[in-house]
């Protein structure tokens, strides 16, 4: 579904040169539940933000369904970001001024759906989520959890077909770091591909293929036990 | 994105920042208010100057007796002549001409007008029945001056409404008589009271027939002949026609001026619009201003909310739509601006009519057009920058907030 070839990915700091990504080589298949780990610094952000056409290869190739993407100009990639991805950052990225219910409902505004639709469909999700009298709250009135669950609604409400999450725990406690984590894994029975960026190797090994990086490299690929298959 | 919502979330986020919002609406309605007040008062000014030419009478041609020369020293004076005398023959002879519906001779004097005890200096105008026509004034009571031949010097007068109070205070005058100079004349008819126009108070005029005031001043010459023109296009031919006609008369000497109010009334009109449209211009520089404010700000809110912008662009929303997000704002900002504009600056043109009620304050369609079209292009044309940098920014870095 995914593949990446030869992918690099330059930044430039001052005069200096910065390899974010060194010559990745990797291939995701649907349905995939998959885990990058590495200490900061390492790329695995970057290589999450390149997943999800936020960043493009310096040089290298991006291979969507077989289609490079560097063949589609600014709306394109939007259309794919919109529809087939889908993303739950370590700090939410709420939207302030807008309710939960807003914020899950922003991804269906900018695609265009009518107004019906999305009243019914961020219904559902707020149910699913147990978020249903939380709706009419703005973000600074959700705790963590919840605003992470809104978050998680507001990624799936275009059913897309990866779903990226960088460090989705990471500003949780454990107790409620693990209930969204079981709620990103849930969405595996849906056939969702599920990509995880974290250095908790507890998480981490919960995937059923894990991917170590460092300095912009992929040091290693294995697949784990977990696999249901 | 659907238009509704690209509206509504523009306003949304005009809302999220109330005090940013209700400041550069301001900005811009005082910009908008400023036009339409000034341009108000400026139209105000030019419509009372016309409305003072147009109670003289409409299409009106004076013919005055002299050569007026704009340099140089007169024909009469280098011959030693004075002009002749515009006679009231002369006066009649000017309606041999088509283009003119109907002529007035003015002849002006000053006598003592006296009843009983009561007795005042007073204007006289010695004319004819044309005179009410061409000069719109209106009869109170009774009869303005009989037609019929100009020689005739029947002793009637009609007075001013002025006089009429003094002399008879609130009882009768038509049918009573009063004295002018030597003479005694029946009072035929009340002027309706008109107030001041261009000068002459119609109140404090007592006006005779022609032939009489010529006896009671003992001269032939009239003072004007007031000439109506059949209609507008005719002015011209008129006023060429009627220099013709005297100067058949007066053996081919050019000793009299023919002036047209038209053309004193176009030269006022042409200099009090041009001065309405130069301060209207002033006051739209304020709009420039208050465009530079909403790009200010609008910058401002760029960075402000630069990690909305990228998340938006992480949710799947193109260049092109944050573009769009951001024109909306500035088209809401200076649309609602302008419309608060145009009720302040209404507001204000009504206060003004109250203060000077002569003026007739009203702003004109055109510089209200302008002021908000010119609100409208402010708006958007200095929201293009901000637009555009939101739209460029790179989604990593916005979600970081860099």
């Amino acid at each position: 579904m995914i593949e990446l070839q030869n992918v690099c990915r330059t930044f430039t700091v001052g005069d200096q040169q910065v390899a974010a990504l060194r010559d990745i080589d990797l291939r995701l298949d649907a349905g995939e539940y998959i885990s990058i780990m590495g200490p900061s610094g390492s790329g695995k952000s970057t290589m999450l933000n390149m997943l999800g056409l936020l960043d493009r290869p310096t040089t290298g190739t991006y291979l969507l369904d077989g289609g490079k993407v560097s063949d589609l100009n600014d709306e394109q990639q939007a259309r794919v970001r919109r529809e087939k991805v889908g993303f739950v950052f370590q700090s939410f990225h709420l939207v302030p001024r807008l309710t939960a219910a807003q914020n899950v409902e922003l991804p269906m505004i900018l695609a265009g759906i009518p107004a019906e639709e999305r009243k019914a469909r961020v219904q559902v999700l707020m149910k699913n989520y147990g978020l249903t009298d939380r709706a009419d709250h703005k973000p600074d009135q959700l705790s963590g959890g919840q605003r992470q669950r809104v978050a998680i609604a507001r990624a799936t409400v275009m059913n897309p077909t990866v779903l990226l999450a960088d460090e989705p725990t990471g500003n949780l406690d454990r107790n409620t770091g693990w209930e969204v984590l079981r709620l990103l894994e849930g969405l595996l029975e849906q056939g969702i591909t599920l990509v995880v960026v974290t250095h908790d190797a507890e998480i981490g090994a919960r995937a059923h293929r894990c991917i170590h990086m460092l300095d912009g490299r992929i040091l290693s690929d294995e697949s784990l036990q977990n696999d249901p298959k | 994105m659907k238009l509704a919502d690209t509206i509504q979330f523009a306003s949304g986020s005009l809302r999220g920042s109330p005090t940013r919002t209700l400041l550069m609406m301001l900005a811009m309605s005082i910009g908008v208010a400023a036009v339409v007040v000034l341009t108000a008062l400026g139209e105000g000014a030019r419509r009372y100057v016309i409305d003072q030419f147009s109670s003289l009478g409409t299409n009106l041609v004076i013919v005055l007796p002299g050569r007026t020369e704009t340099a140089g020293v007169g024909p009469g004076l280098m011959s030693g002549q004075t002009p002749r005398d515009i006679t009231l023959d002369d006066a009649e002879a000017l309606l041999r001409s088509r283009a003119i519906k109907r002529i007035a001779p003015l002849t002006v004097g000053s006598a003592t007008i006296s009843r009983g005890a009561l007795n005042r200096e007073v204007v006289v105008a010695g004319s004819s029945s044309d005179m009410l026509g061409i000069r719109h004034m209106s009869i109170a009571v009774g009869s303005f001056l009989p037609p019929g031949d100009l020689h005739d010097s029947a002793s009637v007068c009609v007075l001013g409404n002025a006089i009429k109070r003094e002399l008879f205070g609130n009882g009768q005058a038509v049918g009573q008589s009063v004295r002018i100079g030597d003479r005694r004349f029946r009072v035929i008819g009340v002027l309706a009271s008109q107030g001041e126009s261009m000068g002459m108070r119609t109140d404090d005029l007592v006006i005779i027939p022609v032939a009489t005031a010529h006896q009671l001043f003992n001269t032939t010459s009239l003072f004007r002949v007031l000439i109506e023109a059949k209609n507008r296009d005719a002015i011209a031919t008129a006023v060429s026609e009627a220099e013709k006609i005297m100067v058949q008369r007066h053996s081919g000497e050019r000793d009299v001026t023919v002036i047209t109010q038209d053309a004193v009334l176009q030269t006022f009109d042409r200099i009090l619009t041009a001065l309405t449209m130069a301060v209207g211009g002033i006051a739209a520089i304020s709009l420039a201003v208050a465009g530079v404010l909403i790009m200010n700000v609008m910058l401002i809110a760029v960075a402000q909310r630069i990690k909305e912008i990228g998340l938006l662009k992480a949710l799947g929303a193109p260049g092109k739509q944050i573009r769009h997000l951001f024109f909306a704002e500035a088209v809401l900002l200076s649309g609602v601006g302008s419309v608060a504009g145009l009720v302040l600056g209404y507001v204000g043109s009504f206060i003004i009519g109250k203060v000077y009620p002569m003026l007739p304050v009203s702003p004109p369609w055109w510089a209200v057009l302008a002021a908000t079209l010119t609100a409208l292009g402010t708006g958007v044309l200095f929201s293009v920058w901000p637009a555009r940098r939101a739209a460029k920014l790179d989604p990593v870095a916005a979600l970081a907030g860099k």
